[in-house]
């Protein structure tokens, strides 16, 4: 069985507001979905019903075959969740709180050393595993909520914004675990940080107002960017009204926008296809040196406000 | 039920107790407010008789005081820094974690209780007491006990305010506890009928608890602590369940 979570038809309501409004997705073994969307949009309120913390209005979960309304036990011992936040016990070392966890996982003996040894090595915390949680900093104690939802070694991770608050370093170091774990987990993380999308992700999904907007992967998130395959030009010693009615005279040309903050002019493709092999063709046709080009891939922050803003 | 769980979660919240100042402020407090009561208040010496009873009389009033200080954090500490969502998302049952976290504040307090064994020794010493009675007085102040956390555990369930759920729990208890009061019960007495006193006086701890610690251990009174046990630990597992994460 490839496909990890299930998820049909699931909503959430609190009273008149509608947090989550009918939202189906899978994730498959292997796939890392980002799951992104503005704060509000019903991103931890769909991550709390599938780890079975809050009850569905209506619609249905599944992990791993389970239930999560008739097995609630069988789905919580499938996944490893780190909620918003990542609460602990604050009073407890981070080696008691993982002990802790891993009885609870019903592992013993060597069994339970080594898990605990493991997930603090791949979370990174060996060197403050015997000083009181409420003594760390935001990115340990993150990290400790991280090293707790790994312990066992679910098949399923829920992670809910698991870089939120670290510094570069950190960010890095905790997209590298979740990379190197990737392969053989069923992965959500929510994130808004849109840089993750392509550090972390396969997949994304984007919810605004408790709907999908979007379910597709970082690259076809990417081209739905009007700057997706626009290039950015500068030639030497022309003037930049003659240069930008050539470029309008191409038939691949759609529109042409001056810069103002940097040297030369943005070309926008015709239908979004990629013009750069045929645009420099064209210029050195034309004999004219090309000072700089090069093709933008698309912005992510600006497909993000289109789809979350755009019937809001 | 998972067995091995509530005693994981137990063990954990013992070692929570532990971990701050808290358990060993309370058991001094306690100790102190026990030992005062006893000798000062109680007459313990004037009345010239081996036994505790001056001791055991107190522990009702001491109990509304005392217990909801310890079951106040029960719930509204995991409510308050959020591990509420953890502990609900691992593979427990809601029973499971009501269960261990009562255990946990039901033996500690049992502890607070047994560290008052040197007034049992201060008696036997003096003069030569029905232990019988005071070991009756033990358990039934420990069933007692187990009522008010209980009630406190229930409490704290609603609300992520450890202030909000001492004070609610203390006036329960109170209530708990006033209805077998004598002037309580006058009150009642000069007007209403007297099945209707004898129902509010039969759900009094009062009642129950002076029973016992006179030495008569009646299954009845028993049956009663136990099932103020149930009842408002069943009600807490439905809280949990219902508003987990309010």
């Amino acid at each position: 069985m490839t496909l990890r979570i299930e998820i049909e038809d699931l909503a959430k309501h609190f009273g008149e507001i509608k947090a989550v409004d009918g939202v189906s997705f899978s994730v498959k073994k292997g796939e890392v979905l980002g799951f992104l969307g503005p704060n509000g949009a019903g991103k931890s309120t769909t991550m709390k019903m599938i780890t079975g913390f809050l009850a569905p209005t209506r619609g249905t979960v599944r992990v791993c075959g389970h239930d999560v309304i008739t097995d609630p036990i069988a789905v919580k011992a499938s996944l490893g969740y780190l909620p918003e936040g990542a609460p602990a016990y604050a009073d407890m070392t981070p080696d008691g709180f993982l002990r802790f966890i891993a009885d609870i996982r019903g592992l013993t003996g060597t069994e339970k050393k080594r898990a605990v040894d493991s997930a603090a090595e791949r979370a990174r915390i060996t060197h403050v595993m015997f000083q009181p949680i409420e003594t760390l900093s935001k990115g340990y104690k993150r990290r400790v909520g991280l090293a707790q939802a790994i312990l066992h070694n679910p098949p399923v991770l829920i992670l809910d914004e698991p870089t939120d608050g670290l510094d570069p370093n950190q960010k890095h170091e905790v997209r590298t675990l979740i990379n190197e774990m990737a392969a053989d987990k069923a992965i959500i993380i929510s994130t808004h940080i849109l840089e993750e999308v392509h550090a972390l992700c396969t997949r994304n999904v984007l919810i605004a107002n408790g709907k999908i907007k979007f379910d597709g992967t970082p690259h076809e998130l990417e081209s739905m960017s009007r700057y997706h395959n626009a290039v950015v030009v500068a030639v030497v010693d022309i003037e930049e009204a003659t240069f930008t009615s050539f470029l309008n005279s191409l038939e691949f040309v759609a529109e042409v926008e001056t810069l103002d903050t940097q040297r030369g002019v943005r070309v926008y493709p015709k239908e979004g296809k990629q013009i750069t092999a045929e645009l420099s063709q064209s210029l050195r046709d034309k004999e004219w040196q090309i000072d700089s080009l090069y093709a933008e891939h698309g912005r992510l922050d600006e497909v993000f406000r289109t789809i979350t803003m755009g019937d809001a | 039920m998972n067995l091995k769980n509530i005693w994981f979660i137990m063990k954990r919240e013992i070692g929570g107790y532990f971990a701050t100042p808290v358990a060993y402020v309370f058991i001094i407090i306690f100790l102190l407010l026990t030992g005062f009561s006893t000798f000062f208040m109680g007459n313990f010496f004037e009345r010239g008789e081996a036994d505790l009873y001056p001791f055991f009389s107190i522990h009702p009033w001491l109990y509304v005081l005392l217990i909801p200080a310890i079951s106040m954090r029960l719930w509204s500490e995991e409510r308050k820094n959020g591990s509420i969502e953890l502990l609900m998302t691992l593979p427990v049952s809601v029973i499971d974690a009501v269960l261990g976290k009562f255990l946990a504040a039901w033996a500690f307090t049992g502890l607070a209780l047994f560290l008052n064994f040197p007034l049992w020794i201060t008696v036997n010493y003096l003069g030569s007491p029905d232990n019988g009675v005071i070991f009756a007085g033990f358990i039934g102040s420990f069933l007692m006990a187990g009522g008010f956390l209980a009630i406190g555990a229930c409490i704290s369930a609603f609300t992520k305010n450890q202030v909000i759920a001492f004070v609610l729990s203390l006036i329960v208890s109170l209530i708990f506890v006033l209805s077998g009061y004598g002037i309580v019960l006058d009150f009642f007495s000069s007007w209403a009928p007297a099945t209707l006193v004898e129902a509010i006086s039969s759900f009094s701890f009062l009642t129950h608890f002076d029973a016992i610690s006179k030495g008569v251990i009646d299954m009845r009174d028993m049956l009663y602590f136990a099932s103020v046990i149930l009842v408002w630990l069943f009600a807490n597992a439905i809280v949990i369940n219902a508003r987990k994460a309010d």
